[in-house]
């Protein structure tokens, strides 16, 4: 190395350093912070105590865990193909060229801007077993008992399951913009071969947007182990543990039992999980996505 | 150049470090700094007794002036937690009494019992239970601010309509059901007029009847408020621990409290009840189901008169003890108290000291607890405090505080976490999903291997100190 690029080396550094020293500080050593606490009897108000594999074992062994972990897997099951039918049927139909899209455009995005805490009680209201609007809907057509959903058991996850349909906003931004970027050429071309429009979805557009999709569901994937502020506003994890997931029952040991090393270890069990099936989609979705040029 | 580069870059970052650090104190003046929870008027209150305390210029060892400066602080539980582990925690703060005991176990806050000792601070000017409160593992740790006793509260205007005398509340938990079935509402299908529950009883198949009708109001509700599921064992004469080490959550009188508590599902049926429940609105606010005359009877604090002065300002009500099974026990209460702490790591402990000592004299705790609308935990009480109050029961809520009945929650380590589970069997027992005996006694368990293992690493924590 050159004097010369010596002293240009330094002089990124330091350009740089600000976020360098953000990084490492707010990002890295949290991390690696963690992972010692999941191995420590760690209240936070008193120095961490190494223990081993303590909490993994008691982790292991803690009805609530699995509990927590089985209505987080529920969700996500649920929540991501229903996700994604959703939001990519309503980016198809707000990619069709009506009068006055902007205006339907801005009504599917308005959701996604609203408070999760503000929205979560707005939706406490709809889902209200007695005067809520949406037994009021079922009742209309033709359900005459509906559930009394946050506060049945069989009922307060798909809920909470329907309320995050709401807010795919950003989701159908994100498959607007890929549906814009699909080349006119291939479907005129379809169009001349007499395809009809399940062809054409299947075989032109659905591959042409597919790093999309992938992009789409590794983020909801990411996002549906996180759910928190639902439960925790909406039921507080009740009716009986129904709506306890993960990120809540993680919440609940950290800041309320100041169990932070016990937290930590749930917080790295979390991570390997989404980091498996992140590896696993990216394996089995290697070949089916098309990246263009 | 450069050298003059790298010193500049140094000021401004030592400038920004020095800009996190707390405020040097000016040379004459000891600024104290408290952290309050609490906004609006209870704050007004607290800022009240401050600027009391500041006109007084009280003055420490040093002879320099000491100046209490208030902020009010959300979520104050986890905001203490981290300036305490930063190091850099207020001197004083108001917090909620259940988190003594965590903060009192980690050595998060200061024993006080040498600053007790130095003013001359004794037990016999407290009302017993709030010494008690302040107590843990045989030290003091913080002091009374304002406290809180719960009491029945019940709608006059539907005991007369029920035709019960709106003057003699309940005196056990039998009557206190009986009472329920006058007082609970039925309307049932193709009739305008309800009817209430003693009638319906008395038809055959009333059963079926209830099924297909529709509750509009009800005597009392266990699950309204709901705020306190594990409660009901103690007006049993059940506790859900013996203070040691030993978890009793099933013990013979708690399993017959979550009894009485499945009796209500049994009786008015589980989806009925949750179909009414659904119509109740938030706490604060004339929906609630007490102060919309929805529930006749129910269980709160000595701030629920706050709530019926703002929402239901017309109301005819009174309070009572809460009665007990048989009426074996009188004046049972749960007594709650706000308290004022020394955090770990604080800049002037005595000096914050000197104002909680401030707080606790009659004058500025009168002053305090009139303010904030609530009984004062000092045994001297003037009568002007109870002329001037505003709650025309307060001298109710007071009594409850000095019965030899009165409770306060376990001050156990794990106390939240049991919190949740006793929530959890609540919900079990309340819908029909499991008998009480079992479900509590899967509590016991499970709080019981807990305590366990918490209670061992606090003994190795000891031996290590």
């Amino acid at each position: 190395m050159t004097k010369e690029e010596k002293r240009e080396l330094v002089k990124g550094i330091l350009f740089t350093s600000p976020w360098l020293v953000g990084f490492s500080i707010f990002v890295i050593y949290p991390i690696l912070a963690s992972f010692y606490y999941s191995f420590c009897n760690y209240s936070v108000l008193q120095p961490p105590r190494f223990i081993g594999l303590l909490n993994y074992k008691d982790l292991f062994t803690d009805p609530i865990f699995w509990k927590s972990l089985w209505n987080t897997g529920y969700f996500v099951i649920f929540m991501i193909p229903l996700g994604l039918v959703t939001s990519l049927s309503l980016a198809m139909l707000l990619n069709t060229k009506v009068r006055g899209m902007a205006f339907y455009r801005m009504i599917f995005f308005i959701p996604s801007l609203v408070p999760m805490v503000a929205g979560s009680i707005l939706w406490m209201w709809i889902f209200n077993g007695e005067y809520g609007l949406f037994n009021n809907f079922l009742m209309r057509v033709g359900i005459p008992h509906p559930p009394n959903w946050l506060m049945d058991i069989r009922f307060a996850k798909p809920a909470i399951i329907i309320m995050s349909l709401w807010g795919l906003g950003n989701m159908i931004v994100i498959y607007l913009a890929g549906l814009q970027d699909v080349p006119v050429s291939l479907i005129e071309a379809a169009d001349l071969d007499g395809a009809n429009w399940f062809d054409k979805l299947w075989n032109i557009t659905i591959p042409m947007i597919s790093p999309v999709i992938y992009f789409n569901v590794i983020m909801a994937i990411i996002g549906s182990f996180q759910i928190f502020s639902q439960a925790y506003i909406m039921t507080g994890g009740g009716p009986q543990r129904s709506t306890t997931f993960y990120a809540l029952y993680l919440y609940q040991t950290a800041f309320e039992d100041f169990r932070m090393g016990y937290a930590s270890a749930m917080a790295w069990i979390l991570f390997v999980i989404i980091l498996i099936l992140t590896l696993l989609i990216t394996r089995v979705s290697k070949e089916k996505i098309y990246y263009g040029g | 150049m450069k050298k003059s580069i790298v010193l500049l870059s140094i000021a401004v970052l030592a400038f920004q470090l020095a800009g996190c650090a707390r405020e040097q104190d000016s040379s004459d003046i000891v600024k104290v700094s408290y952290w309050e929870k609490w906004t609006g008027f209870e704050a007004e209150a607290m800022q009240a007794v401050i600027d009391l305390f500041n006109s007084k210029k009280f003055r420490n060892k040093d002879g320099k002036a000491i100046q209490v400066e208030m902020n009010a602080v959300s979520e104050i539980d986890r905001r203490l937690l981290m300036a305490t582990t930063g190091g850099n925690p207020p001197d004083v703060a108001g917090v909620w009494m259940w988190l003594v005991t965590a903060y009192a176990e980690k050595g998060a806050i200061l024993c006080i019992d040498d600053y007790l000792r130095e003013a001359g601070i004794t037990e016999d000017r407290y009302l017993p239970v709030f010494w008690e409160i302040c107590k843990y593992k045989g030290k003091m740790w913080c002091l009374p601010s304002t406290p809180a006793s719960i009491t029945l509260h019940w709608n006059k205007r539907l005991f007369r309509e029920a035709g019960l005398d709106p003057n003699v509340p309940p005196k056990t938990i039998q009557e206190l059901d009986a009472m329920t079935e006058k007082l609970t509402l039925i309307k049932l299908p193709g009739n305008n007029k309800p009817i209430s529950f003693y009638e319906l009883k008395s038809r055959t198949n009333y059963k079926n009847l209830l099924a297909k009708g529709k509750i509009i109001q009800m005597g009392f509700l266990p699950s309204e408020p709901g705020w306190w599921p594990w409660l009901w064992g103690y007006w049993f004469g059940g506790k859900l621990w013996d203070g040691k080490d030993t978890v009793t959550t099933d013990e013979p009188r708690n399993i017959k409290a979550y009894e009485w508590v499945r009796s209500y599902s049994e009786k008015y049926g589980v989806e009925n009840i949750k179909k009414f429940s659904s119509s109740f609105g938030v706490f604060a606010s004339p929906q609630n189901a007490f102060l919309s005359s929805k529930v006749a009877m129910t269980t709160q604090g000595v701030w629920m008169f706050n709530f019926i002065d703002k929402y239901a300002a017309g109301m005819d009500w009174a309070v009572g003890p809460f009665p007990s099974d048989e009426g074996k026990l009188r004046d049972v209460s749960y007594i709650e108290a706000d308290v004022l702490v020394i955090p770990r790591g604080a800049k002037h402990p005595a000096e914050g000291f000197k104002f909680i000592g401030f707080v606790n004299t009659q004058e500025a705790m009168e002053l305090l607890c009139e303010g904030q609308r609530k009984f004062t935990p000092l045994k001297e009480v003037s009568e002007g405090f109870y002329a001037r109050h505003k709650n025309p029961y307060i001298r109710v809520f007071r009594a409850l505080a000095e019965s030899p009945d009165a409770f306060i929650a376990p001050k156990m380590i794990i106390w939240p976490e049991y919190q949740r589970e006793m929530i959890f069997a609540y919900e079990l027992v309340r819908d029909l999903k499991a008998s009480p005996k079992d479900v509590l006694s899967d509590v016991r368990k499970a709080m019981q291997r807990r305590l366990d293992r918490e209670l061992e690493i606090s003994k190795r924590v000891e031996k290590k100190r």
